[in-house]
């Protein structure tokens, strides 16, 4: 059988691909992908631990996170269009009224 | 090695190289398709967890009606491609990499910390997995223990809908 560390690494590289994408992409659209792959490496851990400890608590919160998680997509992808139709961009460098 | 070990490499390497793959291409439509991969090679995943239900619902709600809203929205918005990212490495990004790095170390630190009895405990699946990731135990589970959550959960979706309708409408109030 497989160790448990095997599934908890992956799902830190992933977490952590995700946040470089945040981090060093411009693309509106694009860093919302990298927030549900984000979303998607914490799902694993939580199967992980769910199948190793017998508890189905676990798979209960993917549910969950997935519910949230469609709901912020309906919501985020209004924003950029809402973005896009004021500003005819989703470049998040020329989006900065909210800046001081 | 065994088949175990082989199966989980190869989903491993699917997720991780479909993620990095997500994040440095320049088509963002590119990108919706590299991340429809990594969600499918993690359904993949959740089935050798024996999560059969969350492995459905992975491929239904998020490769399907969550990439498709995505791509669709692309699609609306007809986007140039990004310039390319090796053209425009900044301070920024090197810094971003470097913070993003020193985190991994710090969570796989983590993940080693967790010795002694946890990872005895931790070493195969619990004999109670196959029953616990099947749809009926967790359709048991969610109409009784979890009822007041699934309930709020359809307050959200509602919320959710009508702000995604009022926000995209042309004129915002």
């Amino acid at each position: 059988m497989i160790p448990v560390h095997y599934y908890l690494i992956l799902s830190a590289v992933m977490f952590i691909t995700g946040v470089v994408g945040v981090l060093t992409r411009r693309n509106a659209i694009i860093i919302f992908m990298c927030i549900e792959l984000m979303l998607n490496s914490v799902n694993l851990t939580f199967v992980a631990f769910s199948s190793y400890l017998g508890n189905e608590a676990g798979q209960m919160f993917v549910f969950f996170v997935m519910a949230v998680a469609a709901a912020e997509a309906a919501v985020g992808l209004a924003i950029v269009i809402a973005l896009f139709r004021n500003k005819q961009t989703v470049n998040i460098n020329e989006v900065n009224i909210l800046k001081w | 090695m065994s088949s175990e070990l082989i199966v989980f490499l190869v989903l491993a390497a699917v997720a991780v190289l479909s993620g990095i793959l997500m994040i440095t291409r320049a088509n963002p439509v590119n990108s919706a398709l590299f991340l429809i991969l990594n969600f499918i090679a993690l359904a993949g995943m959740y089935l050798t967890l024996n999560a059969q239900f969350v492995a459905i619902i992975q491929i239904l709600v998020y490769a399907g009606a969550i990439m498709v809203l995505v791509l669709f929205v692309i699609m609306l918005l007809n986007l140039q491609d990004e310039e390319p990212l090796r053209e425009t490495l900044t301070k920024r990004h090197y810094a971003s990499l470097l913070f993003a790095l020193l985190t991994l170390a710090m969570l796989i630190e983590a993940i080693g910390w967790m010795g002694g009895d946890t990872l005895d405990r931790m070493q195969q699946q619990s004999p109670l997995a196959v029953a616990n990731g099947t749809v009926q135990h967790i359709g048991d589970v969610l109409f009784s223990s979890y009822v007041f959550p699934f309930e709020l959960t359809s307050i959200l979706l509602l919320a959710a809908m009508l702000g995604a309708v009022v926000i995209a409408k042309k004129r915002f109030p």
